[in-house]
C-alpha cells in the first residue's frame, strides 16, 4: 500500500475529534511557545549585552585605581564601569608611560569625571562631564556629528571648550545648532565646539548621549579638581590594535604600572585592569547560562505535553480496539497499524509545535513591543521547534502504537 | 481448495489444557457452499479463525490451495487475509466514522489500489449487494440488513477466494436474515466459495453441505439440500 494512506488514516482520526485533538496538542503548544519565547528573550539579552560592551569601544582595556583581587593580570571578573573612582593611584604620567612604552597600542585616553549643573541661554540641565584627551574618541569609538573635537594643543593649554552629546544639545538648545554657543558648567563658561554622534541608550538604561567632553586639564582644575589631586585620573582607556593583542597589551600595562607605582613582587596592585574581551565573554556566558536555564524549564512543559499525547493515544487505542482488529482482518500488517498510530501521535505533536512556534514568535514580538525588552528570535527556532515536537510525538507515541500493533485480532474484534 | 488434517487448537485455562479443536480432518473444494454448525464451545469459531488466517493451529496441517498457512509469519498471514479471505461478522464491524463507500474501500487501500480505481470498484460492489443509492451513508444511517450488505461488499472488495461468515444473520430479524442468506446463495452460484459458521439449523439449511461440531470434533458431514 502507499504510505500516504497511513497518514490519511491518522489525520482522519484527528479530525474526527477536533476538540480532543486540540486539547491533546495544547501541552505541546504551550511547551514550544515557552521555549521559543524564552530563547528569544535570552538571545535578545545576549545581543544587547554584546552591543553595550562593544559600544564602550572595541579592543579596549580599562585601567582603574583601587586594589585588584587577583594581583597581576587579573580583571576578567567584575563588570564595574568607572565606578572604581575612589582611589587616586592613577596619574597622567601612567597614561604617558603606557603610550610610550607599551607596543600594539593605538590610543591611550586618561579620563576624569564629574557631575555638573549646566546653564545656557536660560535653560538648565544636569549632566556628566568628562575631562579627556583627543584620543578619547578613538578609544571609545565615538565620532563627531558636527563641529570638531579639540586638539592636543587646546587640551594642553586647558582651553575651556567642550564637545557635547545629543541629549545635552537638545535639552539646552532644542533644535538650534549648539556649535559656537556658550554653556556654563558649574558657573564656568565653556564654548561648544562640536556635537557627538548619537550612541543611544546603554543596556543599563543610561543615556550615553547625556555627556560633555572637555579637555582633561580644564575639566580637572575647574570642575572636578576640588576633590582630586592635580595629576590624578579616574580611568585610563587603552585601545589595542586588534583583539588578538588584547591579552598581551593587558599584561604589558599591568607590568608597566607595577613598575611605575613601585610595587614589589608579591604585593597587590593598587589599580585594576579590565579586558573588554574577557568581560564580554564572562557576561555572554552568564546570559547564555540564564537562557539555557529558562529554556530547560520551558522544555519541561514540552515533556508534560508529550505525556498528555501518550495518555490520549492510549485511550484512543483502547477505544478503537475493534477498528484495529478489523483493519488486521482485512489485511493490515502489524507494522502498518504501528505506523498509523505513530503518525497520529506525531501529527498531533507537530501541529502543536507549529501553533506553538507561531504563538512563541508573536509572543516574543509582543514582549519586544510592549515591554521594550530586547528580543531576538533565533533563526533556528523554527526547525528546532518542529524537530523537537516531532520527536516528542515519536517518543510518546511509540508505546501506544506498539500496544495497538501487538493486539490479537480475534480478541480485538470481540471487544465491545 | 482447503485441506485440513488432524488440526488441533489448545488453550491453557488456569491449570487445565482445553482443546478447542481436538483433531479435525476436512477438505472443502472450490465453489462449495458449506455451513459449520455447533453449539457455542464446540470449536467452530476456532476453526473459522484458523481458516481465515486470524489464528494459527497448535498442531496439524492447514493447506490453502497447496500453501501451508499454518507456517506463515504474521505479515504473510496479513497478506493471506487481504488477498484470499473475505470476512463477514455477526456485528458487521463497520467503522462508524466512514461512509458505506469508504468502508468498502478500506481493504483495497491496504491492497494498494489507486483512489480512483478503488472508488469505482467499491461502488460496483455496493451496487452488487443492492446498496447503490446509499453509498454515501454512514453506518448509523443504515438498517442492520443494510449494514451487513455493506460488510459483504467490503468482504468482496479484494476478490477473495473464500468468504467466511460468522453468524452473519445473528443480529438481524428473520426477514432480513433470509435476504442476506439469499445474497450469499447468489454469490455462491456466481462461483464464490462460502463457509458459514452458525448455531442455527434453519440458517444451515440454506447451504449445500453441513459440517456439525461438538467438543472440538466433527460429528457429522451431510450433503444435499
Amino acid at each position: 500500500m502507499r504510505s500516504i494512506e497511513l497518514l490519511r488514516f491518522a489525520t482522519g482520526a484527528i479530525i474526527a475529534h477536533p476538540m480532543r485533538s486540540a486539547l491533546t496538542s495544547l501541552g505541546v503548544v504551550i511547551g514550544v511557545a515557552a521555549v521559543v519565547m524564552m530563547t528569544s528573550i535570552g538571545l535578545g539579552a545576549q545581543q544587547r549585552v554584546t552591543s553595550t560592551i562593544a559600544g564602550l569601544g572595541s579592543n579596549l582595556i580599562i585601567v582603574s585605581p583601587g586594589a585588584s583581587r587577583g594581583g597581576a593580570g587579573g580583571g576578567g571578573g567584575g563588570f564595574v564601569m568607572g565606578a572604581a573612582g575612589s582611589g587616586q593611584s592613577l596619574k597622567d604620567a601612567d597614561a604617558e608611560a603606557i603610550a610610550k612604552q607599551v607596543e600594539n597600542v593605538v590610543a591611550v585616553a586618561p579620563v576624569v569625571r564629574g557631575q555638573a549643573q549646566l546653564t545656557a541661554d536660560g535653560a538648565n540641565w544636569n549632566s556628566r562631564i568628562e575631562g579627556v584627551t583627543p584620543d578619547y574618541l578613538l578609544a571609545r569609538d565615538l565620532s563627531i556629528a558636527s563641529g570638531r573635537m579639540f586638539d592636543e594643543r587646546e587640551a594642553r593649554q586647558g582651553r575651556k571648550v567642550v564637545v557635547i552629546g545629543q541629549t545635552v544639545a537638545r535639552e539646552l538648545w532644542g533644535d538650534l545648532d549648539p556649535v559656537g554657543r556658550r554653556v556654563r558648567v558649574r558657573s564656568v563658561p565653556f564654548e561648544v565646539i562640536g556635537v557627538l554622534e548619537s550612541k543611544g541608550q546603554s543596556s543599563f538604561g543610561q543615556d550615553q548621549d547625556d555627556v560633555l567632553l572637555g579637555p582633561l586639564e580644564a575639566v580637572r582644575s575647574r570642575i572636578v579638581g576640588r576633590r582630586a589631586r592635580g595629576d590624578t585620573v579616574q580611568t585610563i582607556y587603552v585601545k589595542a590594535v586588534d583583539a588578538d593583542s588584547l591579552d598581551r597589551v593587558q599584561e604589558d600595562v599591568v607590568n608597566l604600572l607595577r613598575e611605575q607605582h613601585r610595587i614589589r613582587a608579591g604585593d597587590d596592585d593598587d589599580f585594576q585592569t579590565q579586558n573588554m574581551a574577557s568581560i564580554l565573554q564572562a557576561s555572554q556566558a552568564a546570559v547564555a547560562t540564564f537562557t539555557i536555564l529558562l529554556a530547560a524549564v520551558a522544555a519541561v512543559s514540552l515533556v508534560v505535553g508529550g505525556v498528555g499525547i501518550m495518555n490520549i493515544m492510549l485511550v484512543a487505542v483502547t477505544e478503537r480496539t475493534r477498528e484495529i482488529g478489523l483493519r488486521m482482518a482485512v489485511g493490515a500488517k502489524r507494522s502498518q497499524v504501528l505506523i498509523q498510530f505513530a503518525l497520529e501521535a506525531i501529527t498531533l505533536s507537530l501541529a502543536g509545535g507549529l501553533i506553538g512556534l507561531l504563538i512563541g514568535v508573536l509572543g516574543a514580538i509582543a514582549v519586544a513591543k510592549l515591554g521594550s525588552w530586547p528580543v531576538a528570535i533565533p533563526p533556528w527556532a523554527g526547525p528546532i521547534a518542529l524537530g523537537f515536537s516531532s520527536l516528542v510525538g515519536l517518543v510518546f507515541g511509540a508505546y501506544p502504537s506498539w500496544r495497538a500493533a501487538r493486539l490479537d485480532p480475534i480478541e480485538a474484534l470481540r471487544r465491545e | 481448495m482447503i485441506e485440513i488434517s488432524d488440526l488441533r487448537k489448545l488453550y491453557v485455562m488456569g491449570e487445565e489444557q482445553v482443546a478447542a479443536l481436538a483433531g479435525v480432518t476436512l477438505s472443502i473444494g472450490r465453489g462449495e457452499n458449506v455451513a459449520v454448525i455447533g453449539p457455542s464451545g464446540s470449536g467452530k469459531s476456532s476453526l473459522m479463525n484458523i481458516l481465515g488466517g486470524l489464528d494459527r493451529p497448535s498442531s496439524g496441517v492447514y493447506r490453502f490451495e497447496g500453501e501451508e498457512v499454518g507456517a506463515f509469519s504474521d505479515d504473510e498471514l496479513a497478506e493471506f487475509r487481504r488477498r484470499r479471505i473475505g470476512f463477514v461478522f455477526q456485528s458487521f464491524q463497520l467503522l462508524p466514522r466512514l461512509t458505506a463507500l469508504q468502508n468498502v474501500e478500506l481493504p483495497m487501500i491496504y491492497a494498494g489500489l489507486a483512489p480512483r480505481e478503488r472508488r469505482d470498484r467499491a461502488a460496483e460492489m455496493l451496487e452488487r449487494v443492492g446498496l447503490g443509492p446509499r453509498m454515501g451513508h454512514k453506518p448509523t444511517q443504515l438498517s442492520g440488513g443494510q449494514q451487513q450488505r455493506v460488510a459483504i461488499a467490503r468482504a468482496l472488495a479484494n476478490s477473495p477466494d473464500l468468504l467466511l461468515a460468522d453468524e452473519p444473520t445473528g443480529a438481524l430479524d428473520t426477514q432480513t436474515g433470509h435476504e442476506v442468506l439469499a445474497l450469499f446463495k447468489q454469490l455462491n452460484r456466481e462461483g464464490l466459495t462460502l463457509i458459514l459458521v452458525t448455531h442455527d439449523h434453519d440458517v444451515a439449511a440454506s447451504t449445500d453441505r453441513r459440517i456439525s461440531f461438538r467438543d472440538g470434533l466433527v460429528v457429522s458431514d451431510e450433503r444435499g439440500a
